[in-house]
């Protein structure tokens, strides 16, 4: 009862004055409602031919048809299951080694400490891209399920060094020490004591991984290293691509996808930078900005009247 | 139920620098002995970096003592790493920190903080005999609509509140002896007292203190006994009343002039010559304070000499009162 009213008292504090934070949340969950109900949205399967090849959009098909005579608008809701799918199963996948990788090394230090963050650094100086492109071909044309996997268990290091910094932090306050002298089991510790007061980091790290993860996917598709007969935002661009959409004028088989794809981003980009505010309040910027404006008027005010 | 937290010739070696080929050490604490009782309170004296606060840590077993040992009731303390022995010594002796605003988690009620260490000393509890016992502690400590108190969170108490909850956490556990870090150093001088006056209830009730301050004034009116530390060393210690009226180690004498007092202004502080505080390794030799102290002959630079009893109960360790050649 108290969780679930400090859970919502919570989410008001959090969207009060925060445009960035109310808009990002909007385009994303309108997004993803979109897609959860592609079945109602449309009557059409998006692997079925249902038109003639690059048809422009018109009232029976909103977004157009592809060179395969596919539906667009169909493709583009059933595939945005699957890209945020992977985006969200390769962020859970993150947050988890980060911050259990992250955690513990920080919190038992010493030789602990030494190997865990050795192994983290030698994960994080490897270039991502390439090692992502490496990997996937060396797998051949891999599914969404291995993508997901291959993005979830590469991008945890530099979030690990994150948790691991913010965990000395925390470590070394007196109510840590007050557990350990009470008698508190260690693991207790961590779970209860510490990982609550990470609360804003985790979530920060889950909506800027799945950022990522989702360029990351479209990007790997793109350039064919996806499996091509699954749906999803990436293999729609390569799709568009190697029919040569751009140079036959079929805007709508590269735009709809794309434009999706940017206003996925955008919205995690705007969720991501309102939770920076909060763990970092420096950042807030816009009140401040109100009152500045406020005082300017006052003074503008002021001299027009002198 | 009387117990007996007895330290003996304990030293603490931190490791401050580590080369392939040698690593140095630092002496946080050199060589200290004493006892705490139940019903008593002791009160450790010193400036910052005196090794007081090491000592309070040693007590708790948070660092485990280098040389020398720790025993309650004439058991080792620190002879089972085991958890269970760990929890047996922590319902026993708990600690107090200086910072109210650290030492409660931001994220947790006030609830949470002392329903832990209840459940963890006592896991056949049911839940609502734990909830009783959590408004009565906070009743104990002054906390008054406990219900409503119990509910907050740490921000919305004061420090002295704050305070009286981690007192609250230490009696939850039931422990015997309390180590006070520098309670009420962080305090509104306004509350000072309440809080003072709170130990001094739970004293006369039968848990032993060793309150930790710089400030004399207070060690005298809370504590029976003060020793006064001087970078890891115990230099006088006593009846509080004799050590504080009747100062004779020259450190002691620096330290009470240093208190500022109204009808006397600078004229009268005692004066001591302006050297470093040293940096003590377990290879020093001497006096800690020699490099400072006015009386200091070429005896102390090589030179520390055992308690010399200069009144009933009341000890120094300087060569102007040593008997021994």
């Amino acid at each position: 009862m108290t969780f679930a009213k400090r859970f919502f008292g919570g989410l008001v504090k959090f969207y009060r004055g925060n445009p960035a934070g109310i808009i990002g949340t909007m385009i994303v969950a309108l997004i993803l409602c979109a897609c959860l109900a592609a079945p109602v949205l449309t009557d059409n399967d998006p692997n079925k031919r249902v038109a003639r090849g690059h048809q422009p959009p018109s009232a029976e098909l909103p977004f157009g048809s592809t060179r395969a005579g596919k539906d667009v608008y169909t493709q583009v809701l059933y595939g945005g299951r699957v890209s945020l799918l992977v985006a969200f199963s390769a962020a859970t996948i993150t947050t988890v080694i980060a911050l259990s990788i992250g955690v513990t090394s920080g919190y038992f230090g010493g030789r602990i400490d030494e190997v865990m963050m050795a192994i983290t650094n030698v994960m994080l100086v490897f270039p991502q891209l390439p090692l992502l492109i490496i990997l996937a071909a060396f797998l051949g044309q891999v599914g969404p399920f291995v993508i997901a996997l291959i993005l979830g268990l590469t991008s945890w290091p530099w979030g690990a060094r994150v948790m691991r910094s913010q965990t000395l932090a925390i470590r070394n306050k007196q109510f840590i020490t007050a557990a350990e002298v009470m008698g508190e089991a260690k693991w207790r510790i961590i779970v209860v004591e510490i990982i609550p007061n990470l609360v804003s980091l985790v979530a920060g790290m889950f909506v800027g991984t799945a950022l990522y993860a989702i360029g990351a996917q479209a990007g790997l598709e793109f350039l064919g290293l996806g499996d091509p007969t699954v749906v999803s935002w990436g293999t729609m661009l390569y799709w568009a691509q190697s029919s040569a959409a751009f140079f036959v004028g079929a805007w709508w088989d590269f735009v709809v996808p794309g434009t999706v794809i940017a206003l996925m981003g955008g919205g995690l980009a705007l969720i991501n930078i309102s939770i920076d505010q909060i763990s970092n309040p420096k950042l807030r910027t816009g009140r401040y900005l109100r009152i500045w404006r406020q005082l300017k008027a006052q003074v503008d005010a002021k001299r027009s009247q002198s | 139920m009387s117990a007996h937290l007895s330290v003996r010739d304990v030293s603490l070696d931190f490791t401050i620098g580590d080369t392939l080929f040698s690593t140095s050490y630092l002496r946080a604490v050199n060589r200290v002995s004493f006892d705490l009782k139940t019903g008593q309170a002791l009160a450790i004296v010193g400036e910052s970096g005196s090794g007081k606060s090491t000592i309070a840590r040693a007590l708790c077993r948070l660092y485990t003592p280098t040389q020398g040992t720790i025993t309650l009731d004439g058991q080792d303390v620190n002879s089972s790493q085991a958890l269970s022995a760990q929890r047996d010594y922590a319902q026993k002796v708990q600690m107090i920190f200086q910072d109210p605003f650290g030492s409660l988690n931001p994220v947790h009620t006030i609830r949470h903080h002392l329903r832990r260490p209840i459940k963890i000393h006592n896991p056949t509890l049911s839940v609502s005999e734990i909830d009783t016992k959590i408004l009565e502690l906070l009743d104990r400590v002054g906390l008054a609509p406990a219900e409503q108190t119990a509910n907050k969170y740490p921000y919305e108490l004061s420090g002295g509140q704050r305070q009286r909850v981690a007192i609250a956490r230490a009696l939850a556990v039931g422990a015997q002896f309390i180590l006070a870090d520098e309670p009420i150093s962080m305090l509104d001088v306004s509350i000072r007292l309440g809080i003072l006056n709170l130990m001094e209830d739970m004293k006369q009730e039968g848990i032993g203190f060793m309150y930790i301050t710089h400030d004399i004034a207070t060690a005298r009116y809370f504590a029976e006994r003060t020793a006064v530390m001087y970078v890891g060393h115990m230099v006088e210690w006593g009846e509080s009343d004799s050590v504080t009226q009747n100062p004779q180690h020259p450190y002691t004498q620096l330290l009470i002039s240093a208190v500022p007092q109204a009808e006397r202004r600078r004229s009268t502080e005692t004066k001591a010559k302006k050297g470093d505080i040293p940096m003590w390794t377990p290879q020093s030799t001497g006096c800690p304070f020699a490099g400072r102290c006015l009386h200091a002959t070429a005896k102390c630079e090589t030179h520390m000499p055992g308690p010399t009893e200069i009144a009933p109960g009341h000890f120094v360790r300087c060569v102007l009162f040593s008997t021994a050649p």
